[in-house]
């Protein structure tokens, strides 16, 4: 028989591996994993959670007012009891605040097959300082550095608008934060 | 038990999160007015994002002065007459947003200033990002821990608004003959409500020993260096220092709020408790 704190080791693997199928609802293609969203796992047993245990995931927002969030976090409770999990405890941390590095390296990659400039290893622009040198975003359609801001906003708040000025193409850039 | 006389200061606490918190939603509320109508698609999607930012924001903070109202035995609020949530004086995130009057909001006179034309939506949030901004990087240090918390995180956020704001402030005041008459327009009617940004409430001072506040009346050099770079740069002048209004910060505003909250908590008291 399996000590308790190996059970607890195999169902925290199970449960990593359930919310790898977890995505978010605005990018389709990044799961919950890929966005670097998921914090920290806890697995409580009878004693700390009577009667049956329990487990609690700790997740942290991409932008204060990311509508997805509910949404998400709606999504992970139904797969964790899909899969037979009870008394999901689902909590929110905001410190340390999410950075665009916490992003997997499958989920950039993910991101540029779906369309969508993944964000630059390293933050180039993040001071108010005005009309500084943008940055360098690879177009993800051609490859060509040769692209352009249009809008530090864009179609959600983690995105910023930039246009292709090779084959004029205009794309979505997750943009570093 | 009494908390209040555990935490004494609690009460100030209480309201300083209702301020940050009211500052946010109200600026977000005003800004989302423009979704839909923004001079080109880009700002329109920039302005409604810049909202949605401040309104995460806000729900932070009334998510975390919630749940120390629901551990008080304080009201530091008074609900209206209507109780919809089934005489509970259980305090949410929706009931702090929904169902205080205008007496009770605790936001600077600034953020509740008419939308006015682009221009003038620009200055204000110019105005209000340059001061987040700075309010910001000394709250992200608070010796409270959630405060810190929330205030690192929407730091992220308020850089891009202030880089935004800055460079449309340039562009409009540095632009045509139009644009740089509107600037100084806005600037008129604006700028007699900045000086109330540091000008520190009751609640404020009485949380710094704490250094849970932060100390406002330090932000004001940085602020207006700032906006003189900016002025300098969009060929606008700097005003000369003139009656500041203020009472804001007190729950004493402009006939405008009343507005504002009769459009944003409608649908709250006609229906109450209703979702979507």
């Amino acid at each position: 028989m399996l000590a308790e704190k190996e059970i607890s080791l195999v169902q925290e693997k199970q449960i990593w591996k359930i919310l790898h199928e977890v995505l978010d609802p605005e990018v389709p293609v990044l799961s919950v994993i890929d966005l670097g969203i998921i914090r920290k796992i806890e697995i409580y047993d009878a004693v700390q959670k009577p009667p049956f245990g329990g487990l609690g995931v700790f997740i942290t927002p991409t932008y204060s007012g990311c509508p997805a969030m509910d949404v998400i976090r709606m999504n992970i409770r139904l797969a964790l009891i899909e899969n037979g999990f009870k008394n999901i405890k689902i909590k929110t941390v905001l410190s340390p605040a999410w950075t665009t590095d916490w992003m997997t390296e499958e989920g950039k990659r993910k991101l540029k097959e779906y369309g969508i400039a993944p964000p630059n290893a390293q933050q180039q622009v993040c001071t108010p300082d005005v009309f500084q040198k943008e940055e360098a975003v690879q177009c993800p359609q051609c490859n060509s550095y040769r692209t352009k801001l249009v809008s530090s906003f864009g179609s959600t708040a983690c995105k910023a608008l930039y246009v292709c000025e090779d084959c004029r193409e205009p794309f979505d850039y997750f943009k570093c934060h | 038990m009494n908390t209040n006389s555990q935490f004494p200061i609690l009460n100030s606490l209480i309201n300083y999160i209702l301020h940050l918190a009211d500052n946010a939603l109200i600026l977000a509320h005003c800004n989302s007015e423009w979704c839909g109508h923004g001079p080109v698609l880009e700002q329109d999607i920039a302005i409604t994002n810049i909202s949605l930012d401040l309104i995460g924001q806000a729900r932070n903070f009334y998510q975390y002065a919630a749940e120390l109202t629901n551990h008080s035995t304080i009201q530091p609020f008074n609900h209206s007459t209507i109780q919809p949530f089934n005489h509970s004086t259980h305090s949410t995130e929706d009931t702090l947003a929904y169902l205080r009057d205008a007496r009770n909001f605790k936001n600077c006179l600034l953020v509740e200033q008419p939308n006015g034309d682009w221009g003038k939506t620009i200055l204000r949030q110019f105005f209000f990002s340059n001061y987040q901004y700075l309010l910001y990087e000394k709250l992200q240090i608070s010796s409270d821990d959630q405060l810190s918390a929330i205030a690192a995180k929407a730091l992220k956020e308020v850089t891009y608004h202030l880089r935004w704001s800055s460079e449309w402030v340039i562009r409009l005041g540095d632009g045509t003959e139009e644009s740089h008459n509107r600037m100084l327009n806005a600037i008129d009617e604006l700028w007699p409500y900045t000086d109330e940004l540091f000008i520190a409430a009751d609640y404020e001072n009485e949380l710094l020993n704490n250094k849970i506040s932060v100390d406002v009346a330090s932000l004001k050099t940085n602020w207006q260096q700032k906006t003189e770079l900016i002025f300098s740069e969009a060929t606008l002048p700097m005003p000369k220092e003139i009656f500041a209004h203020k009472g804001g910060k007190q729950g004493m505003h402009t006939e405008q709020l009343g507005f504002i909250l009769a459009g944003m908590q409608f649908l709250q008291r006609a229906y109450p408790n209703s979702e979507w």
